[in-house]
């Protein structure tokens, strides 16, 4: 009876939470029997610290995936805004030495506006010209890739106040990161945005069914427009952290943050057809990707098999996702 | 005229006593939430149209799809020729002689007839198509069958009937035993049904069998050989047609005499809501003009493809109008979008609740909250009122009766009837003063759909609301309205009061002028 019991709770919390609990579980242990330096709090806070760039992407690409669509610029969204920062403090900087607070500004807001414009014109593509996100995004990628190498001719941007990176890349307060307060806010952010503000509902509305929200009197296009535009304002955001903490402005930062955005996202339940996903299972899964990677690097697996692994767990955790699907139709049927 | 290829076997079978064709035995099926079959038994044989017939929801297309092999049954057993048969999928029905002419359209829009016609049945030589051969084989088949359509045309570029007619060719391409047709006049004119009702006594005549789903009392007694009357999943009956009575019909097909199934809605028109002049809009609707006063139900009936739900879209907003002028409440709206005319108290129940009505992925709740978030009871400055929005939805839920009242849970965990419920709340949360309903009632069980009248009912007697109702379903249209406007390619072709709307009027407007509707 006891063993019905445990496997009717393994079903139940597979249906409600997906397969990241297993996950999880599966990390913890295998990680930390392999590798004792895993679960040390020397690495847990380097890797808390580590996966606020990703949390911060994996929240701006699910933005994207709610209404339906998904972003593959959100790299290159990264890539502009640190170029575009990296060069805005430097030539500041360089201009007046001592403006120092007037560089750090002025850079992250040029780097936040040029990721956020490139987030506008995804907006603009996909809710008013109606390209599809595929190829709207895609095709930003390229352009957005193509304008940071021109931008730098390929060499990374030097010539940052140091206090910049020292604060906002390395900083700590009370003992934690400062990249993780962004983060938290951000998280804080979102899940005020998507349970409790109407902009939130008609996301998930419109992801699920967008005939049917425009009957119900939505402009489904600002809404579209919208999530865009909040998708590359967060991917900028997360490029400025980036910045800080490279110290450099790079064209070819998140190279592959797409991939690895979608991964935490689908891992964490978001669904790919739009209109259902939670911000907590998203955050968990980002921080699940980083985690697991660094317990790779741990336990020496070469960078490039890496990427094989993550490749396969992507697969496995959409394979895992229609399977859910399939109990969640069948507990219907009683 | 060889119709259609000389089957092995086919031929023989025919004759007094021959055994069935298809025998199902206490075939049961579930979908998610509800039974759609409950032991139902059914027999065709060879050369008998055998018809059936019941409400949407009572099981007529879990049945034939079961037949078709597009669904598997959960238990029973299906004998073909005496022999048990499970198809695998529909290709093996196909191969095994059993085509189905569905309602929705099996075709690919992109491609051309003949490629339509032999798809999944392509001729090749070695590994390549041959392409002549088969624009040989399409002429052919369409001349046998008399149909005036290019093998070469696009499908998308072609009328609603003539796409019909491609379905019906594709299914009598050959090696026929069993015929499927789903209501397949729904999109013909007089003359192209009488062609038809050729076709199939031409398949009688070699020994086919014909299953026939319709629900014009006419086409029953002019085609149909025997009967079998669903309900709620259950056969109740199987007769002979010269048993079958129209009245008999419906008290089988409903469990009532029509009095009780119709409730009587008193009729006291007040203020004029909505006045349309002159509508020309979409790509089909053509200087229309109606009124719709408070107090009472006006229907828009007509054939498929006549224009009369788009009339419904372009009064909120939803196709494009290109002339014409609507007023509500006396007031012009020049341009109408959903927002505005939400906002001024008409709401609009869109046909297919699961592709137009819901989100069905989110809950019950959000699903009613959806078109009134933007109200001060739903949201204040910024955030959501979330407590409000419960309680809110929570009372629209029991007023509706829907159930199980969990108003948390997903909406794709209900029936059909609740989920239609669940369409209408989301209209209730603005206290609106039109519906505009088009085929509110399409798929939903009978229990379900008479709480919809007697919601509907509710509505314009006790409230003084208006309902335009837009619907296919004749005895609604009879039954329910108290002026019904006929429509006929796009335009208002009659409109009818009261006692003058009768099965014959209605039918006599839907076809061409001169085509009057025989029998009946």
């Amino acid at each position: 009876m006891a063993e019905v019991g445990v496997r009717r709770f393994a079903r139940l919390s597979f249906v409600h939470f997906g397969v990241l609990p297993l996950l999880l579980v599966i990390l913890v242990i295998g990680f930390g029997v392999a590798e004792p330096r895993f679960l040390s709090g020397q690495n847990v806070f380097n890797v808390s610290r580590q996966a606020t760039y990703l949390t911060v992407v994996s929240m701006a690409q699910m933005l994207a995936l709610l209404t339906g669509g998904f972003d593959l610029s959100v790299g290159v969204i990264l890539a502009m805004t640190s170029v575009v920062s990296a060069k805005a403090m430097a030539s500041v900087v360089a201009g007046s030495p001592n403006a120092v607070g007037l560089a750090i500004t002025l850079g992250i807001m040029a780097g936040l506006g040029a990721g956020t414009s490139m987030g506008i014109a995804n907006g603009l593509g996909v809710a008013v010209l109606n390209v599809s996100p595929f190829m709207m995004t895609l095709a930003m990628a390229s352009i957005g890739f193509g304008l940071a190498l021109f931008m730098t001719g390929g060499v990374p941007v030097y010539g940052m106040p140091t206090q910049f990176g020292a604060t906002l890349g390395f900083g700590r307060l009370l003992g934690i990161p400062a990249p993780v307060y962004v983060t938290v806010v951000v998280i804080f952010g979102m899940y005020v945005l998507l349970n409790w503000t109407r902009m939130g509902r008609y996301f998930y509305a419109i992801g699920g069914n967008i005939k049917a929200s425009a009957l119900s009197g939505i402009s489904t296009r600002s809404y579209l427009f919208m999530a865009y535009v909040l998708c590359g304002f967060l991917a900028s955001l997360g490029g400025v952290m980036l910045t800080a903490r490279l110290e450099t402005g790079e064209a070819n930062i998140g190279a592959a943050m797409p991939l690895r955005s979608i991964a935490a996202c689908v891992i964490g339940g978001v669904s790919l057809r739009g209109g259902t996903g939670r911000v907590g299972s998203v955050v968990l899964a980002a921080v699940f990707i980083e985690w697991f990677e660094n317990g790779m690097n741990l336990v020496r697996i070469q960078s490039y098999l890496q990427m094989v692994v993550l490749g396969v767990l992507l697969i496995f955790a959409v394979v895992m996702d229609e399977v859910r699907h399939r109990y969640v139709a069948k507990l219907r049927e009683v | 005229m060889a119709l259609i290829d000389a089957r092995v076997g086919g031929a023989s079978e025919r004759g007094s006593g021959a055994p069935p064709l298809l025998r199902l035995r206490a075939l049961s099926k579930w979908f998610p939430g509800v039974q759609a079959l409950d032991h139902v038994d059914f027999d065709l044989l060879p050369g008998e149209v055998h018809v059936l017939f019941g409400e949407n929801g009572a099981g007529k297309s879990t049945l034939i799809n079961i037949i078709a092999g597009a669904l598997k049954p959960d238990e029973g057993e299906v004998r073909l020729r005496g022999a048990p048969t499970h198809f695998r999928s529909v290709y093996d029905a196909r191969q095994q002689g059993i085509s189905a002419v569905f309602q929705e359209f099996s075709l690919v829009p992109d491609m051309t007839v003949e490629e339509n016609l032999f798809l999944g049945a392509e001729l090749t030589t070695g590994p390549f198509l041959n392409k002549p051969a088969l624009h040989l084989r399409a002429e052919e088949t369409l001349a046998r069958l008399g149909f005036a359509l290019s093998p070469r045309a696009r499908v998308n570029r072609l009328s609603r009937a003539e796409q019909q007619m491609v379905e019906i060719a594709k299914a009598l391409r050959s090696n026929l035993s069993i015929l499927i047709l789903d209501e397949p006049t729904a999109a013909l004119t007089e003359r192209e049904t009488d062609r038809l009702f050729q076709l199939i006594r031409d398949c009688k005549g070699q020994g086919a069998g014909i299953i026939y789903i319709t629900h014009r009392m006419n086409e029953i007694h002019r085609i149909g050989d025997r009967i079998t009357v669903l309900r709620d999943g259950r056969r109740v009956a199987t007769l002979q047609m010269t048993d079958a009575s129209d009245e008999k019909l419906v008290e089988l097909m409903t469990g009532r005499t029509i009095e009780a199934f119709f409730p009587t809605i008193d009729h006291h028109p007040g203020e004029e809501l909505l006045a349309v002049e002159g509508l020309t809009a979409g790509t089909l609707v053509r200087d229309v003009s109606l009124t719709v006063c408070a107090g009472e139900i006006v229907g828009l009936a007509g054939l498929v493809g006549s224009g009369k739900s788009e009339v419904g879209r372009a009064c909120f907003g939803v196709e494009p109008v290109s002339a014409g002028r609507i007023r509500f409440r006396g007031t012009p709206v020049p341009r109408p979008t959903p927002r505005r005319m939400l906002d001024a108290g008409l709401v609009y129940v869109p046909p297919d609740r699961r592709t137009e009505g819901l989100v069905v992925e989110r809950n019950v709740r959000e699903n009613i909250a959806l078109p009134t978030l933007p109200l001060s009871q739903f949201s204040g400055r910024f955030l959501l009122r979330r407590r409000s929005e419960r309680g809110i939805c929570a009372r629209l839920a029991k007023r509706l009766r829907i159930t199980p009242p969990r108003i948390e849970q997903g909406v794709s965990f209900f029936s059909g009837g609740n989920q239609q419920k669940v369409v209408l709340a989301k209209g209730l949360t603005r206290n609106p003063v039109l519906f505009v309903m088009d085929e509110p009632t399409m798929g939903i069980d009978v229990g379900a759909k008479t709480e919809v009248y007697n919601f509907m009912k509710e509505l314009v007697e006790r409230e003084g609301a208006g309902i335009l109702l837009i619907s296919s379903d004749l005895p609604e249209i009879l039954h329910l309205t108290h002026r019904t406007y006929v429509m006929y390619l796009g335009r208002v072709r009659a409109e009818l009061k009261g006692a003058e709307i009768t099965e014959q009027a209605v039918l006599s407007h839907f076809f061409e002028a001169r085509t009057a509707v025989a029998g009946g």
